[in-house]
């Protein structure tokens, strides 16, 4: 019998692509699944899923919890979990078209949520690591059901399927953010299970990525050691947890989230090309952050409750590409998909390995939360 | 004359066609096999007296000799061999220990030859070292997570004590007196070109070889050997030696007859006097006593050095590695029972300890369990045999090793394990002047250095492979390994699949 996604690793080459308007203008969904749509040959029709940073204005301060439910049953435990952890502000299934060429589906809830006030206090955690840890634990131990989304007014929606037809399927031109991104999938295997497609998500961090990383387990093993459980046993999935440890649990800024994920070679180090205090930041974290490098081929798009983060492996053996017109950064894997969604663009290139693109709301945007 | 009931190991074999009785085999055998007899104007040879270390073999100038396993055979017996028999004999004929050299050389399974590699196909790159940077340099020591940002954003973070490898190989400990002055030398000297560190292990360190201090690791045995506030100052890091591979759960003994002026001005013990280590360090006798060892000598170093426990892999050494990260100690070192020595009584090495495959495969699991792997850096010790033995410790977990045995194979040593006899011809294991002599050390570091080069470059071809770029992803990737014609519970504890899966 084939295993499902988490029982076995599975491979995957991909297509990415994704935008932000820095100051904060919602688009609707129906342009970035059209800049997917023209990479149709770099996914097979085996996972796509989209992220979208902007899209619940309505109940922008709720954590917004999209889950998969493999059988009623499973509902019932994950509400009753809920229920003791979190006040649900509002429930319901997640609106969807029918589409042909997306079957199986499994029963797709949302809820907006607050973290209970007494129970938060009993953790002794901050608010967004209870809710991280609540996320892990639905998905580690209730069986059938499973959290793929769970930041503040953003969400994740992905199927198996292309990832045009996901699109459609979630109806996602209704939905309007100030960032998108997209992944379309090609898995070496058949997961067939939808939490296996893409982006993977911690509260509002989702990652949309392309490529098989060669560190995996070294970065499994020692995330591990912080309370992640990686169950899905893909890249994304341990990406998602490093960043959220890095920038999230150390405070850590993306530039050096990415100086420590694909960090300067020791022949750029010592060439003398940084500041004599910056060669001995990057001395230290190649030291003390060793377990978190990521090697082996992958573009990745960070979202995050405020920008966007695209970044390549050291060697760039992932293709990816970057534009600008006026406010809006676009990334793509390819540049035929940065022209669909604009054609006449003002500048684009190619941005070097290890080299992150950092595009976030500005300082003064009213849609810029947190930081 | 009393009757010798031991029979001969090897048998010499000499080609007269060939032997032009040079008498270079009678000059060179430290243990008095050959012989020229004038009355017979021949060559004669005593065969009880070989080891096999192969010197004459190899400095024969015209082939003429051939060592090999004596024809002559005990009855053969499924359940008293031929070596177990020859030692009751010897036992009864001395009523002593049984002593032996070098690592446990009996038919236990090898588990690195269980460990298959990965490689990367289609979904993934593999990398050309040749045309991509490929980096093996290695921190060990602990690594302290906290860090703050200032509103300057400018980062504030703790540093502890490291060492610093070029690459991830180290000399493991061999004491001056168990190995001779030029053998140290050599490898001082090579460990400074490689970029890397040596063990001075538990006899001092030579006034001549302060000068090699930073690419030093000076060891703190139960004899305290050689140790005051100077030693310690010219270490790169200090390693207490809790116990050895070869000979878990006791001391050492170096006879005093190797006990020469040079070796007495180290040690700091008087000429001709046994230096006898403990079985115990006597002021450790628990747990919390290692801890007070580690703080005082960190306090003896102002906190700069790093501290490296270094102990014998057996059963219960999870938990033991476990209270060693908790003691403030920022490498643990795990040797295996592989682990050479320069003498061991018999029973112990071959019967004591567990492979450092496993051993290692259940500290790094155990560590990362607790949480407390980031606390300290883990050596795997205990035959290191090629740089794929390496790949497989560092995959398993290591995040570097230590390799002796191959480093005196490197100088000449051809592994007859007789360096407790003091008589090595090649002049690695022995005090005797005229022996010492032979190893010179001009040629013996570059070929430590050609040997150590070597491997390194197998490493980096073999991450190529695996598509990775940097040593540090290979650590603890031990989806890299998959085992072959192990049972699941040997799995289990190695932390890996089988081929196939």
């Amino acid at each position: 019998m084939l295993q499902r996604e988490g029982e076995t690793r599975i491979p995957a080459g991909c297509a990415i692509s994704g935008f932000i308007n820095r100051s904060g203008r919602r688009t609707n969904g129906s342009v970035i699944v059209n800049s997917i749509a023209c990479m149709h040959e770099r996914s097979n029709g085996l996972g796509g899923g989209f992220a979208g940073y902007g899209i619940y204005p309505e109940y922008r301060d709720q954590y917004a919890f999209h889950v998969f439910y493999d059988s009623s049953e499973s509902r019932v435990k994950t509400e009753a979990f809920l229920d003791r952890h979190f006040d649900v502000v509002n429930l319901s299934r997640i609106p969807i078209r029918k589409n042909p060429r997306i079957t199986d589906e499994p029963l797709i809830w949302r809820y907006f949520v607050n973290p209970l006030p007494t129970k938060l206090q009993d953790s002794q955690l901050d608010e967004r690591t209870f809710v991280a840890r609540c996320v892990i634990n639905i998905n580690d131990k209730i069986d059938g059901a499973y959290v793929f989304s769970s930041g503040k007014n953003m969400g994740v929606f992905k199927a198996v399927g292309y990832p045009e037809d996901v699109g459609d399927f979630y109806r996602l031109e209704e939905y309007s953010g100030w960032a998108w991104t997209v992944h379309g999938r090609y898995p070496t295997n058949t997961p067939g299970w939808w939490g296996g497609a893409h982006p993977f998500s911690l509260l509002d961090y989702t990652i949309v990525h392309n490529g098989e990383i060669s560190s995996y387990d070294a970065n499994r093993r020692f995330i591990e050691m912080f309370g992640y459980k990686c169950n899905l046993l893909t890249d994304t999935e341990v990406i998602t947890y490093i960043v959220d440890y890095l920038h999230r649990r150390l405070g850590m800024p993306l530039e050096d989230v990415a100086k420590v994920i694909a960090s300067p070679f020791w022949s750029e180090i010592e060439s003398g090309k940084f500041s004599p205090e910056e060669t001995e930041k990057i001395r230290h974290f190649r030291n003390v952050y060793s377990s978190l490098l990521i090697t082996g081929p992958f573009s990745i798009i960070l979202g995050y409750n405020y920008g966007l983060m695209a970044l390549n492996d050291r060697l760039k053996l992932r293709s990816m590409v970057a534009a600008e017109k006026g406010d809006t950064i676009y990334i793509s894997s390819e540049e035929c998909s940065i022209r669909t969604m604009c054609p006449d663009v003002d500048k684009i290139w190619s941005p070097r390995g290890g080299e992150p693109i950092i595009a976030e709301l500005d300082k003064n945007c009213a849609e810029r939360v947190g930081k | 004359m009393a009757v010798n009931f031991n029979n001969a190991l090897f048998e010499i074999v000499r080609n007269p066609d060939r032997c032009i009785k040079c008498r270079v085999c009678e000059r060179q055998c430290a243990n008095e096999v050959h012989k020229y007899d004038p009355e017979q104007d021949k060559m004669v040879a005593n065969e009880l007296n070989c080891v096999d270390c192969q010197r004459c073999v190899c400095l024969c100038p015209t082939n003429a000799l051939k060592i090999r396993p004596n024809e002559n055979q005990f009855r053969m017996n499924g359940n008293w061999n031929m070596q177990l028999m020859d030692e009751v004999y010897k036992q009864a004929g001395s009523g002593g220990v049984l002593l032996s050299a070098m690592g446990n050389p009996q038919n236990y399974p090898v588990y690195w030859d269980k460990i298959l590699l990965n490689a990367s196909q289609v979904t993934n790159p593999p990398i050309d070292p040749l045309r991509e940077p490929m980096e093996t340099k290695t921190f060990l020591g602990k690594k302290s997570q906290k860090i703050t940002y200032d509103k300057d954003g400018k980062a504030h973070y703790e540093k502890t004590p490291y060492l610093e490898l070029d690459l991830p190989i180290m000399f493991s400990a061999m004491s001056f007196g168990s190995i001779s002055k030029n053998a140290h030398e050599s490898l001082a000297r090579a460990a400074t070109a490689l970029g890397t560190y040596y063990n001075t292990g538990e006899g001092g360190l030579h006034r001549d070889f302060y000068k090699y201090g930073k690419n030093t690791i000076v060891q703190v045995a139960s004899g305290r050997f050689g140790v005051f506030k100077g030693y310690l100052d010219a270490g790169a890091a200090v390693e207490i030696k809790m116990g050895q591979g070869a000979k878990p759960g006791i001391g050492g003994h170096l006879p005093g007859m190797k006990v020469n002026e040079e070796i007495s001005r180290t040690r700091m013990i008087p000429m001709g006097a046994d230096a006898i280590s403990p079985a115990p360090h006597h002021d450790i006798y628990s747990i919390e006593d290692l801890r007070q060892l580690v703080n005082s000598l960190k306090e003896a170093t102002n906190g700069e050095k790093p501290i490296i426990v270094k102990i014998a892999a057996v059963h219960n050494v999870a938990a033991i590695a476990s209270g060693i990260a908790r003691s403030g100690a920022d490498i643990i070192a795990i040797d295996g029972f592989r682990g050479g020595t320069g003498a061991a009584p018999t029973r112990i090495r071959d019967n004591v300890g567990i492979p450092i495959e496993l051993a290692l495969a259940s500290v790094d699991s155990r560590l990362r369990d607790e949480g407390i792997r980031n606390d300290v850096s883990i050596v795997a010790a205990g035959s290191m045999r090629s740089a794929a033995d390496v790949v497989k410790a560092i995959a398993l977990g290591a995040d570097a090793v230590y390799i002796a045995t191959a480093a005196l194979l490197a100088m000449g040593c051809h592994l007859c394990r007789s360096c407790n006899t003091g008589k090595c011809n090649w002049g690695i294991a022995t005090q005797r002047a005229d022996l010492v002599k032979r190893l010179n050390p001009n040629v013996a570091y570059e070929r430590l250095v050609n040997l150590v080069t070597a491997w390194d470059h197998e490493i980096k071809e073999i991450m190529g492979g695996m598509g990775i770029n940097s040593i540090e992803s290979l650590r603890g990737n031990r989806l890299m390994l998959r085992g072959i014609g192990l049972t699941q519970k040997e799995l289990d504890i190695l932390g890996i699949m089988h081929a196939g899966e």
